[in-house]
């Protein structure tokens, strides 16, 4: 049997603003199926990594695969995206309804309708994330975390095999973070892979199962169990601050 | 009305509904003074257009011209990707000079034509409809109005079949992307629609009046609605009344049909400002005055709770007493207390003194908890 290429890897990618590197050369696989967090400081490049693996920047050097095809135009739409919230102007005059179907516009006719399989779906992603009270809101009237929910339900109905999330956790209150964690949960029984931006140390190794530790370079890789060590996290925080001394009972700055 | 009245009103409906369509996502994607800048250089457009194609209103020459805005928005997104010059300030920096330049080639080179400075402000709607479309011998109308009823189905056939597109370009580039769809793209495609409708509306509104026709009926729609279909609709149809009365106006008056309707859009947008039911000023200030009283009736219940452990005869409880410990006017406490009152919350010990209902009790209580 042929061995099933990893969801996502990444060769030596470098990637900098002019002269200044904001991530270099990164070597980094994630096998297909698991969860990983991207863990490391303000300014180590955690989304400028998510970017580049859309294709939404220019690297220097190096190159991205995906599912063992290089990512392009094709590549891409085998992936869903979870951007951060605040990314968009949440003041345009559509429904969270509407917002989540967007995930499937890819798809359609000539003149592009939502047909009655969408709708379906849409409803059913929207259920997932316990939003289905809310679809006709007017998107400006949710909250942090209810705008955070509304783009989960919308990577859901894409489909996609691999999922790159921005801190998807950011503004979302305890009892919504446990249950959006249930959804990335049912995500990877079902084969897929979630590549997510986390700040919670504490929370990181009781939701993920993999982890990508990193400040401008790769600090480690890998298996949480392995990986998530004292003096990993001290190689990629700063070993001067003595709050990461003890993980994982500590917190992110 | 004449005819010739009647198909100055025709035009300058269809004018405002061609315009309507590219403004309603140029003001979604706070595009307003890119709408300004294309206005301007696709005077340059015209003159350069004309001196290949002297046909004024040629679909050839119409195409030409509307270059001119496509390359004006290059230049702006090189100057402002160089992060030497701000968007705002780069947009500045171009439109006049291109604008110039055109309005310099018009003098030396096309006196004889019918481009002359006041077209270049303001055009002219009546002087427009005299154009005719002549074929075959036949005469078919003012050719401004078979130009723009083009321009206004093209407008609206691009919206219908692309409005997926527009949609999730402007609301989230990055989602576009990963669905295939280039932002990039749409973003020229729209500066394009942009530049031919500017081009074709040239003759009948000029550069300045169709930022007008562009930004205004769309700014306000969106105080009227939330959704986006009825968003455009609404748009359009804005334009086309503003039409109507700017041209009656202009009719009553003997004045500028474009200079008309522009105000009559400028008026009904103030209008709206204030009496939009949800969105409007007086509605956000009625809105803000109920809250206020409900507030302070809520704050008059907490605060009887808060005190009633001391008895009903406390200064704390003297219905007099309120200005000094709320802080309110004699008038104030006088209409929330009745208020309060009105609604079961609180009682009257007797004339001076004020206790709480068992439903008021029951209310604070439940407010304190949260």
């Amino acid at each position: 049997m042929q061995t099933m290429p990893p969801a996502l890897e990444v060769n030596d990618l470098t990637v900098a603003y002019r002269d200044k590197p904001v991530l270099w050369d990164i070597d980094l696989q994630v096998p297909t199926g698991v969860l990983m967090a991207v863990v490391g400081p303000n300014g180590a490049g955690k989304t400028t990594l998510i970017k580049s693996v859309m294709g939404l920047m220019q690297p220097a050097a190096g190159s991205v695969q995906v599912f063992g095809e290089p990512a392009g135009r094709q590549q891409v739409r085998r992936i869903g995206y979870v951007p951060q919230r605040t990314s968009v102007d949440w003041d345009f005059p559509t429904s969270v309804r509407d917002v989540v179907a967007m995930g499937r516009y890819n798809r359609g006719g000539l003149w592009r309708r939502t047909d009655r399989r969408d709708a379906e779906r849409v409803a059913r992603a929207l259920a997932t994330v316990d939003m289905e009270d809310l679809a006709d809101r007017q998107i400006s009237e949710l909250s942090g975390g209810q705008q955070q929910r509304v783009f989960l339900a919308r990577a859901l109905v894409q489909d996609a095999d691999l999922y790159l999330m921005d801190e998807p956790f950011q503004g979302v209150d305890a009892v919504t973070e446990q249950s959006m964690v249930a959804v990335l949960r049912r995500l990877q029984e079902q084969g897929r892979t979630v590549l997510a931006v986390h700040h919670d140390l504490r929370t990181a190794p009781a939701y993920f199962d993999w982890v990508a530790l990193l400040n401008v370079r790769l600090i480690a890789s890998g298996p949480m169990a392995t990986v998530f060590s004292e003096c990993n996290l001290r190689g990629t925080f700063g070993g001067s601050a003595p709050e990461w001394a003890n993980p994982p009972a500590t917190t992110a700055a | 009305m004449s005819s010739l009245e009647f198909e100055i009103l025709v035009t300058a409906m269809t004018v405002s509904a061609a315009c309507a369509v590219p403004g309603a996502y140029l003001v979604l994607r706070q595009m307003s003074m890119v709408a300004d800048a294309i206005s301007h250089t696709v005077l340059l457009g015209i003159v350069l257009a004309f001196l290949v194609v002297p046909l004024y209103g040629h679909p050839l020459m119409v195409f030409g011209a509307s270059m001119m805005g496509v390359v004006t928005v290059l230049g702006i997104d090189l100057l402002k990707r160089t992060g030497l010059v701000r968007e705002d300030a780069a947009i500045g920096i171009t439109f006049p000079a291109l604008f110039s330049l055109g309005v310099l080639l018009i003098s030396l080179l096309a006196r004889d034509a019918h481009l002359d400075e006041h077209m270049v402000f303001q055009g002219d709607l009546v002087y427009s409809v005299f154009q005719r479309l002549e074929l075959a011998g036949h005469g078919y109308g003012p050719m401004t109005l078979w130009k723009m009823a083009g321009i206004f189905l093209l407008n609206g056939v691009l919206a219908l079949r692309f409005h997926r597109e527009l949609k999730v370009a402007t609301f989230d580039p990055v989602l576009a992307a990963t669905l295939g769809i280039s932002p990039s793209l749409v973003h020229f495609g729209l500066v394009l629609m942009t530049s031919v409708t500017a081009v074709g509306a040239f003759d009948s509104v000029g550069s300045i009046l169709v930022i007008g026709f562009m930004v205004v009926p769309p700014v306000t729609a969106r105080l009227l609605t939330d959704s986006l279909a009825r968003y455009l609709g609404l748009s359009v149809l804005l334009g086309c009344v503003s039409s109507l009365g700017g041209f009656w106006i202009a009719r009553t008056v003997n004045g500028s049909v474009g200079g008309s309707i522009s105000l009559v859009m400028g008026a009904m947008f103030v209008a709206v400002l204030l009496a939009s039911p949800r969105r409007g000023l007086i509605a956000d200030w009625r809105r803000r005055r109920r809250q206020r009283v409900e507030f302070a009736v809520r704050m008059l219940v907490i605060h009887l709770f808060q005190h009633r452990a001391l008895g009903q005869r406390t200064e704390e409880n003297h219905a007099g007493h309120l200005e000094a410990h709320l802080g309110w006017s004699a008038e104030f406490s006088r209409r929330i207390t009745e208020l309060a009152e009105a609604r079961g919350l609180i009682r009257r010990v007797d004339a001076h003194w004020l206790g709480l209902t068992s439903v008021g009790e029951r209310q604070a209580e439940q407010a304190l908890a949260g």
